[in-house]
């Protein structure tokens, strides 16, 4: 059944303070769950308090600046810095988000930033992706054609037939929307959630893709697609402003255009 | 997740793909949706022969009933209603129930509570109907 209450080693027990250096002015605190495997303790929220007057606009630089001047154990997944690589995904002020998108300044209160919900946690706000990554590759994401491709040209696609990938193929994978899907929470073992039924997506409708009913085929189940019962939170939380419940519906309508 | 990583070195993609689609869903999806609009005009004409018949006395019920276009559509109404009902109990019991077996046994148990009560529900329609 549904756990409504996380187990006794999950909870969050209250964590370390670490003060602004002396002099700091313009002090914004943020509040940081972290998780040591090692240790055996239980996860902990860390306050930090951070010197806006000294950091960047972005709640990443934030947390970069506490690991790069108050706490170097503080571990987080980044690279881009600017929302094209998906890394810095994490839960902040109660929304998925990219940290390195997300300004400071539109956070309310204290600045909250938890790893991304409902997966195992690696450390602090490093989520195991192990899972969803298996997911990513069930669907195989790659053309698939019996026809060769011209030998001396590329595969053609009208202006029409390319302008169907168009919110698709901006997807970054950070997993924000699955993450954030209740669906997902309960069911993650075999629904697919929303970044891997929107990659779905995104080959079935690839007019280059000559597999797009296998493709239906694998979907077509209560527990892989059919957990989706259009909540929408994965297009209110798209840091990249996609909309994972539309291409789901568009699934949806093709499995039942192809019964007659 | 409902298998823990711990407890099998069966390889991630190996679970994922698990046992396979179960290359259904569709109908039942679809026929949820289907149930659904076709109860917005019956419910409509429900509520709006019983405010009619408000104040009536057991002749005018008695009346209403016999006739055969309110008879059958009532019966629609309670077909259509649990077979609707029991769809989306089901999408419930799927979603919040992760033993198979509960699983299992909590689904047939909608169904058949939801099929035993429309039968009551047109039996007894029929028996007013047809007069007893």
């Amino acid at each position: 059944m549904v756990e409504l209450s996380l187990p006794k080693n999950s909870q969050i027990k209250p964590g370390k303070s670490h003060k602004a250096a002396p002099g700091a002015k313009n002090i914004r605190n943020f509040k940081v769950y972290r998780y040591d495997p090692d240790t055996g303790d239980n996860p902990r929220l860390d306050t930090y308090e951070v010197d806006m007057d000294t950091c960047g606009p972005m709640v990443l630089d934030g947390l970069l600046k506490i690991k790069d001047e108050m706490d170097q154990t503080l571990t987080l997944r980044r690279s881009c810095r600017e929302g094209i690589c998906g890394s810095c995904a994490m839960n902040i002020d109660g929304r998925n988000t990219l940290a390195c998108l997300k300004p400071i300044e539109e956070c309310s209160g204290d600045v909250k930033v938890y790893p991304l919900p409902h997966m195992p946690v690696v450390k602090d706000l490093v989520p195991d992706l192990t899972h969803v990554y298996a997911q990513y590759a069930s669907i195989e994401p790659w053309m698939k054609a019996d026809t060769p491709a011209p030998p001396t040209a590329e595969r053609k696609q009208s202006p029409e037939e390319r302008a169907k990938l168009d919110g698709l193929w901006e997807c970054i994978l950070c997993f924000c929307c699955s993450t954030s899907c209740p669906s997902y929470w309960w069911n993650s073992d075999r629904y697919l959630g929303p970044a891997i039924l929107l990659q779905a997506a995104r080959w079935i409708n690839d007019s280059r893709d000559e597999a797009t009913g296998e493709r239906l085929d694998n979907l077509e189940d209560p527990f892989r697609l059919y957990r989706c019962h259009t909540i929408m939170n994965c297009t209110q939380t798209c840091p990249k402003g996609l909309n994972p419940a539309k291409a789901i519906a568009d699934i949806k309508m093709k499995m039942v255009e192809r019964q007659g | 997740m409902a298998t823990s990583p711990q407890t099998s070195l069966r390889s991630p993609l190996g679970r994922v793909r698990g046992l396979g689609s179960a290359k259904e869903g569709t109908h039942h999806w679809w026929a949820q949706r289907v149930t659904a609009v076709a109860l917005i005009p019956i419910t409509a004409w429900i509520v709006y022969s019983l405010l009619s018949l408000a104040g009536g006395d057991y002749i005018d019920y008695l009346g209403w009933v016999r006739n055969p276009v309110n008879s059958t559509l009532i019966i629609l109404l309670v077909a259509v209603g649990f077979h609707h009902a029991q769809l989306g109990l089901q999408v419930v019991i799927e979603d919040y129930v992760s033993g198979h077996a509960l699983r299992v046994v909590s689904v047939l148990a909608v169904k058949l509570l939801c099929a035993a009560l429309a039968a009551l529900c047109i039996v007894s329609v029929l028996i007013v109907a047809f007069g007893g």
